[in-house]
Order: C-alpha cells, then sequence, then structure tokens
C-alpha cells in the first residue's frame, strides 16, 4: 500500500498558511514579475518584432502574434511559478531549514506536508496568472468572462507542475542538480510546446514528442479561455493534465517520504 | 507512579549502522529522565523514535500507554519536542512562528495568541515578539524552540541538547526556566553533554554508547557507585605513587600527566596520600557525574 488514507486530513491547510504567511511578508516582490513580465513581452514581440511577424495563423483563423503569445506567457509562468516553488524553495525548506522536520514533531503527517507544498505551489502559480491576465487583459489580449477560467485553469495546471517539482525535490541529492531538470524538461518544454510557434510547424516526428509535454496542453486550454481558439480536442488535455498530475503527486508522495523519514 | 514511556528492546540500523541496539527503559509521569552518552552514542535516534519522527526496525514504544506507531497523532498532540537541530522558520517573526505552530495542533488562533503572549513572557523574549528570528541571538533561539515546543500544553516536553552552544548566562536562565516546569509536575526527557546539567534537573538517567545502555538511576546514586564521595587529582604522578595505588589495590585512572583517585571520604588512604604524595599539583574534590561518564565511556574522541 503506497497511500495510507488515514494519514490525509485536511490539517493539510495549516501547512499552507505557513507558506502563504511567509509569502505575504514578501508580497511587493512577488508581484513585480508577472506584473512586468507581460508588458517586457508585449513590448519585445508587439513592437521589436512588428514589422517581422505581425499576425500567424492558429485554428484556422488570422490573430496577431502577440495575441498568439500572450496565453502561453500565462500558460508557462504557471509552470515556472510553481515548479520552482516546490524545487528550489521545498527544497530549502526541506534542507536547509528544516521546517519538515519541525512539522514532523506535530501531529501533521509526511504526506499533509507534502499535499501541502504542492497545492501550495498551484495557490501561488493561479496567484501570478491573474495578476498577468489583468495585464494583458488590459491590453485586450483576453476574451471576458470567459477569460476568468484562466484562474481555475492556473491552479489545475499548477498541481501538476509542483507535483512534478517535488518528485525531483525527492530524488534530487544537492540543490545545484537542479539544473538538470530544468535544462532538460523544463527549457524543451518552454520553447515546444506551441507557445512561440504552432507545434504544425515541427518535423512530423518531433509533433508527438510536443504532445507528451504537460505545458502544450496548457497553453492549448489557455488559448480556448483567451481567444476562443483550439486545435486540440480541450477535453482530451484536461484528462492528460490530470493523469499527469495523479501520476506525480503519488511519485512525490513515495520518493519524498522516502527522504524525509530517516 | 504510572510510566507514560515504556520503551522495549528498541533497535534502529541505518544500513550497516546500528545506531540503536536493543534499549529498554521506562520514564515515570512527572519524572525527568536524563540520557546521556558521547556523541555519536545513539541518543537523537532514540529520541526521534520517541516523538515518531523515525520508525523504528525493531523493538515496541508506547507514550500515554498507546503504540507510537499506531496513534501518533495522538501521541504527537500531547508532547512537545525540542530538537537538535534549529528548526524554527527564519523568515517569520518571533511570535508568527508560535502562532503558526500552534496551528498545526489545530489550537485556535485566539487562544494561540494568549498561549504565544504567555510563553513569551516566560522565557524573556517579549519584547522582540516582532524581531525576525534571523536576528535573533542563539540563547534567544534556544528559548524560543523551547516555547514553541510548550505550545500545546504538552505533557512530556522532550528535549535535544536544548543548551548546547549557549553561554553561561543562557545556560542558567534555561535550566532555571527548566526547574519552574518540571515543579509543575511536566515529564521531561532531556539529552545533554553537560554533566552539571544533568546532575541538576534529573531525577534519573541512563548513560548509553554505542546504542547500548550502559548504566541506570540517580546522578547521585551514580557517582556514589561508580566513582565515590571523592576524588583526588594529582597531577605529574611520579612511579612511587603508582607502585603504592597498585601494592593497595586503590581504585584509580591513569592519564598519564594526570592520576585520579577514588577514595571513600576521610579514610586513611586518602590521608596518606595526601601526607606522601602530594607535592604541588594536588586537588581534592567530590565525585561527579562527569567522572561517572568518562569512567564508563572511556576518554578517547569519539567521531
Ligand atoms: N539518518 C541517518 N543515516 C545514517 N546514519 C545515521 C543517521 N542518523 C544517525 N546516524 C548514525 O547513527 C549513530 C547515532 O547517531 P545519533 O545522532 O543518534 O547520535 P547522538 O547520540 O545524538 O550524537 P550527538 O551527541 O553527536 O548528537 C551515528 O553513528 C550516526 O552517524
Ligand atoms: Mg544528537
Amino acid at each position: 500500500m503506497i497511500i495510507d488514507p488515514q494519514t490525509i486530513s485536511w490539517r493539510f491547510v495549516k501547512v499552507w498558511q505557513r507558506n502563504l504567511v511567509t509569502f505575504q511578508r514578501i508580497w511587493k516582490v512577488n508581484f513585480i514579475t508577472p506584473l512586468l513580465e507581460p508588458l517586457l513581452f508585449i513590448a519585445a514581440f508587439g513592437l521589436g518584432f512588428a514589422g517581422l511577424l505581425s499576425t500567424i495563423r492558429y485554428a484556422g483563423a488570422e490573430i496577431s502574434y502577440t495575441a498568439f503569445i500572450a496565453p502561453a506567457l500565462v500558460a508557462t509562468a504557471v509552470m515556472n511559478n510553481a515548479f520552482f516553488e516546490t524545487t528550489y524553495a521545498s527544497f530549502v525548506r526541506m534542507y536547509y531549514q528544516k521546517t519538515f522536520d519541525g512539522m514532523l514533531a506535530t501531529p501533521l503527517s509526511i504526506e499533509e506536508i507534502i499535499i501541502a507544498e504542492i497545492v501550495w505551489s498551484a495557490t501561488k502559480a493561479a496567484a501570478a496568472a491573474t495578476i498577468m491576465l489583468a495585464v494583458l487583459g488590459a491590453f485586450g489580449y483576453v476574451k471576458w468572462p470567459l477569460g476568468l477560467l484562466m484562474i481555475p485553469l492556473a491552479f489545475f495546471g499548477g498541481i501538476a507542475f509542483g507535483a512534478v517539482g517535488l518528485f525531483f525535490t525527492g530524488i534530487i541529492p544537492t540543490i545545484e542538480m537542479f539544473n538538470l531538470p530544468i535544462f532538460l524538461f523544463v527549457t524543451p518544454m518552454f520553447l515546444f510546446s506551441g507557445t512561440f510557434f504552432p507545434v504544425s510547424n515541427l518535423p512530423l516526428w518531433a509533433q508527438p514528442l510536443a504532445l507528451a509535454f504537460p505545458l502544450y496542453h496548457l497553453v492549448q486550454l489557455s488559448r480556448l479561455i483567451c481567444l476562443g481558439l483550439h486545435e486540440t480536442v480541450p477535453v482530451l488535455s484536461v484528462l492528460y493534465l490530470a493523469l499527469f498530475s495523479v501520476i506525480f503527486i503519488l511519485l512525490a508522495l513515495v520518493f519524498m517520504k522516502k527522504r524525509l523519514v530517516k | 507512579m504510572a510510566d507514560i514511556i515504556e520503551v522495549q528492546h528498541l533497535c534502529k540500523r541505518f544500513g550497516e549502522v546500528t545506531a540503536v541496539d536493543g534499549i529498554s527503559f521506562t520514564v515515570g509521569a512527572g519524572e525527568f529522565f536524563g540520557l546521556l552518552g558521547p556523541n555519536g552514542a545513539g541518543k537523537t535516534t532514540t529520541i526521534r523514535m520517541l516523538y515518531g519522527f523515525s520508525p523504528p526496525s525493531r523493538g515496541v514504544i508506547r507514550v500515554f500507554g498507546m503504540d507510537i506507531s499506531r496513534d501518533w497523532r495522538r501521541i504527537k498532540a500531547r508532547i512537545g519536542v525540542c530538537q537538535q537541530d534549529n528548526t524554527l522558520d527564519p523568515d517569520l517573526t518571533v511570535e508568527q512562528n508560535l502562532i503558526l505552530f500552534a496551528g498545526y495542533f489545530s489550537i485556535p488562533r485566539r487562544e494561540a495568541r494568549a498561549r504565544a503572549a504567555e510563553l513569551l513572557d516566560f522565557f524573556a523574549l517579549a519584547n522582540r515578539r516582532s524581531a525576525k528570528v534571523m536576528d535573533l541571538s542563539g540563547g534567544m533561539i534556544r528559548r524560543l524552540t523551547l516555547a514553541r515546543a510548550l505550545i500545546n500544553r504538552p505533557e512530556l516536553l522532550i528535549l535535544d541538547e536544548p543548551t548546547t552552544g549557549l553561554d553561561p548566562q543562557s545556560r542558567h536562565q534555561v535550566w532555571d526556566r527548566l526547574e519552574k516546569l518540571k515543579a509543575s509536575g511536566l515529564s521531561v526527557v532531556l539529552t545533554t553533554h553537560y554533566m552539571e546539567e544533568a546532575s541538576r534537573l534529573c531525577d534519573r538517567l541512563i548513560i548509553v554508547d554505542h546504542g547500548k545502555i550502559l548504566v541506570d538511576g540517580s546522578p547521585e546514586e551514580l557517582t556514589l557507585r561508580h566513582v565515590g564521595r571523592s576524588v583526588i587529582e594529582i597531577g605529574g604522578p611520579d612511579q612511587a605513587l603508582r607502585d603504592y595505588l597498585k601494592a593497595h589495590e586503590i581504585a584509580h585512572d591513569d592519564l598519564g600527566q594526570r592520576l585520579l583517585l577514588y577514595t571513600p571520604d576521610g579514610n586513611e588512604i586518602s590521608t596518606a596520600v595526601r601526607d606522601n604524595f602530594c607535592h604541588d599539583q594536588c586537588t581534592f574534590r567530590s565525585g561527579s557525574l562527569e567522572d561517572v561518564f568518562l569512567r564508563l565511556t572511556g576518554r578517547e574522541l569519539r567521531e
């Protein structure tokens, strides 16, 4: 038996709260990136890139290049926020600050701590997505009110990336070695998930690889919500992300437990 | 006195290393119990099994009459732990550390605030309540850790080296608080490397080495049994003294440059030694727990 259901209760919210309180102490810093990042991209692609490539064909419609990448920016921010939270930040809490050791002297279970870390990373991702959405919406890149669905979608996607991040935290020997999953997993996803160009531009053999990336599916769903356009079956993308989340939540539980129980 | 901790044949292995090798002991309600031993003896490993942090490789632990492997949540709600490592939240304030920790015990926010204020007063931290933990001195960090361990009003307090690295002032302050807690009826398990601390605080203690219990008793009993009431320390002992001790079969430890003589109080041997062999460097003092510890665990360095 991998998980004993008795070890998981709503107590995990207390750990989530602890992260929220810490986050609030530096919330101004935490809000600067999602606020400025979309502005930076709009400036770069809307102004600098405009002469080279003004429109792009996506799902049978002709849209501006900036409108094409705007939803992908939010999806990418969701990935980065959740993944970096459960890798670097969780590792610091686990290894350097021994926060989890302290918690394990209380009625909290290891499972609750792990679940709380993942849920927290998704919360942080959703908060960043909300701010970006407001900025992008102000420039007319979001369809309202459908665009509000981006917030629950960001949370949903955040769970997937938070879980896979915590899985890496469970197996990585030192904090420097996070470079490896970032180079092999995050960066290729960032570039080849239909973020900056449609996947159909990739050579045929590479297209199925892109379909395996969770970010690809999150980008597809984000475009559906922001633009009302889609080139894949949205339900399949939702199912894929759900399955990905379940698998990596289980893996995170197994490997983090192995690491924390001495 | 009902036993609140019962440990039977406890073992813990880490791969090839056997850190705890079949130890059994009990702690009574209201007792201040010491767990002593050199570095690497297995104290922290034992304590971590006591509060359900590590699963034992073998053996049974019952706390408040419940099995730790099954009823860990109910047991943990009733104990307070001060771990060897600092596990405070460096990003949070002193008060936030206490209040959030109270949340892990599902203590309502209002009650947590009241308890935090009370504990900060008790540990003389009230004027630092809004300071960040990162800015505290070592002594304050230890006191805050103790305060945090008491936030759930535990019936049993488990302390892993609560005074290591503290200056004498802070150490005495902590001892004073621990004595107050003891007087209030709290049961305590303590590990320490300060024998003075153990003598002063513990009702009963065990000395462990290589994961095994060497002795068990009160500090006074152990001192009497293994050292005697008085000790003569002789610097630069000569051959004549060594021959004399050998001839009279007197208990002693020969450290080369120094010789320790364990004699019953005021008997003829100590008088003879004083008159015949104490040329310059001779100290007469009472036997102590430190003598017991060093006699039983040896004087070689560990780790
Ligand atoms: N997680 C672990 N993995 C492997 N070996 C361990 C682990 N924890 C402890 N040990 C080993 O178990 C032995 C006992 O360690 P423990 O920390 O219990 O000693 P201690 O009595 O608390 O020592 P100290 O006084 O230095 O704190 C040591 O040999 C240590 O190296
Ligand atoms: Mg220790």
